[in-house]
């Protein structure tokens, strides 16, 4: 059954000041709209919780990418369809491109935002696994400030986050080191378009003379949140990439994912492709 | 849930839709969708899945193509929407949907209306499209009939004839 829409508050501040103050003001929580691509869903569904939204779709001070000497910032607020076609992004942060192609369809792109794919948190979103490989920082504003912190450390368990009721995720940041460095994402769904992922993977690694310096895997769909692999890195760190070493990593992989059952896949197979996506990484090194 | 009715204000939003400025006075998180079909009586625009997967609603919101019963109406205020009623110039069949009509793109007609604005959209950035272009152009419109093949061609010949920059200029 479809919701009713009278039922609904929705506001748009036009700054990013006058949200914030509603967020800090309000008694009772607001929860913050964009493109409506998970929301809007809910409510055609007439399954949206929350009575009270306010908007921040085209709020510019959310929807910008930024290039410095050091970094690539992206306001939460910018579209999938944005970072497909900003020259920088595509250059240096391939895989963030490349996930962003595949969430969801063109006109899902258009409308659909990096901010929002991390906030609500499904562990099967399509950006998170790179954004982990990357190692990204994430900034998160109130009227009480600003503060930056890792990533990795942003989701605490399934669909929860370290953000505050008053806050607003504000930026995505991704240091411009990536020279020299192997990337590799790939998507397992039932099929290639719009499907969500059944398991996905993503790499970022380096290695000299076939021993691994330094990796970090990125992963979708096998834990209750989007989450680092730390025990497989740990496994392949100063590693040469043998048969043995293969081994090892597929039975770290299987120690620290606990992936479920669901309409969408079995955690057995879940566990094997995401074994198998790592090896397909490895012999590639 | 009667008692709750009227509790929250209307929402007064200015848009303009095809060419022509209107204001609806409307509830802030009614979907576009129903804004067109319901107060506007543009029914072009169809819902299929309701949830963003099929296209079947698709329209143009400031030049992009967005799925409309993924919008909530005070999020188009100032904004520019062109729907399938609005693509015909003078009158006359806009050259996509004379392809597509010549290369029967269209059965059922359901999934058209989103088909014809994807690729108005696809050709505005991609004038002469790969086939693997319209495929992901198309990806988020779906045909129940299945007659994928004959869109494609309908695409193609749609670029062949023309780009979209030469025909409204």
């Amino acid at each position: 059954m479809r919701s009713n829409v009278t039922e609904y508050e929705l506001t748009a501040p036009r700054s990013l000041d006058a949200v914030l103050q509603i967020l800090a003001d309000s008694p009772d929580r607001y929860t913050p709209i964009a493109g409506g691509t998970e929301l809007m869903v809910a409510l055609g569904a007439g399954r949206l919780q929350p009575k009270k939204l306010i908007s921040l779709w085209n709020l510019k001070e959310l929807r910008f990418i930024e290039v410095t000497p050091d970094a690539v910032i992206i306001g939460a607020a910018t579209t999938f369809t944005d970072i497909r076609k900003h020259p920088i992004v595509t250059a240096e942060f391939s895989i963030l491109a490349q996930a962003a192609s595949w969430t969801g369809s063109i006109a899902n792109q258009n409308r659909g935002t990096l901010g929002g794919n991390i906030v609500n948190a499904s562990p099967a979103a399509d950006s998170p696994p790179v954004l982990l490989a990357y190692d990204a920082a994430v900034t998160l504003v109130s009227t009480r400030g600003i503060r930056t912190i890792p990533y990795r450390d942003f989701h605490i368990s399934y669909k929860r986050t370290d953000l505050a009721q008053d806050e607003l995720l504000h930026s995505i940041t991704l240091s411009r080191n990536m020279h020299g460095y192997t990337t590799y994402v790939r998507k397992v769904g039932t099929r290639n378009a719009q499907a969500i992922s059944k398991v996905a993977v993503a790499i970022v690694a380096s290695s000299n003379h076939g021993v691994i310096e330094s990796i970090r895997i990125g992963a979708a769909s096998l834990r209750e949140t989007p989450a680092r692999l730390v025990a497989t890195e740990q496994s392949l760190l100063k590693q040469k990439i043998t048969p043995a070493t293969i081994a090892k990593a597929r039975a770290a992989i299987l120690s620290e994912t606990i992936p479920i059952d669901d309409i969408r896949s079995t955690a057995k197979y879940r566990s094997v492709v995401a074994a198998n996506l790592i090896e397909e990484f490895l012999q590639t090194l | 849930m009667q008692a709750d009715r009227g509790k929250f204000e209307m929402t007064r939003v200015a848009l303009t839709v095809n060419d022509e400025k209107r204001i609806v006075e409307t509830p802030p998180m009614k979907r576009l969708l129903d804004v067109l079909r319901e107060d506007l009586h543009l029914t072009g625009a169809k819902e299929g899945c309701g949830e963003g997967e099929c296209g079947a609603c698709a329209v143009l919101m400031n030049g992009d193509l967005v799925n409309s019963c993924l919008v909530p109406i005070l999020q188009t205020q100032g904004a520019e929407i062109i729907t399938i009623e609005g693509i015909a110039i003078d009158k006359k069949l806009h050259p996509i949907q004379q392809c597509f009509l010549e290369q029967g793109g269209a059965q059922c007609g359901i999934c058209t209306p989103g088909m014809i604005l994807a690729t108005y959209h696809l050709l505005e950035n991609i004038p002469q499209p790969t086939l693997l272009q319209i495929q992901e152009g198309l990806n988020g419109n779906l045909c129940r009939c299945t007659g994928y093949m004959r869109i494609f061609n309908s695409v193609l010949a749609a670029a062949a004839k023309a780009t979209p920059q030469s025909e409204t200029q």
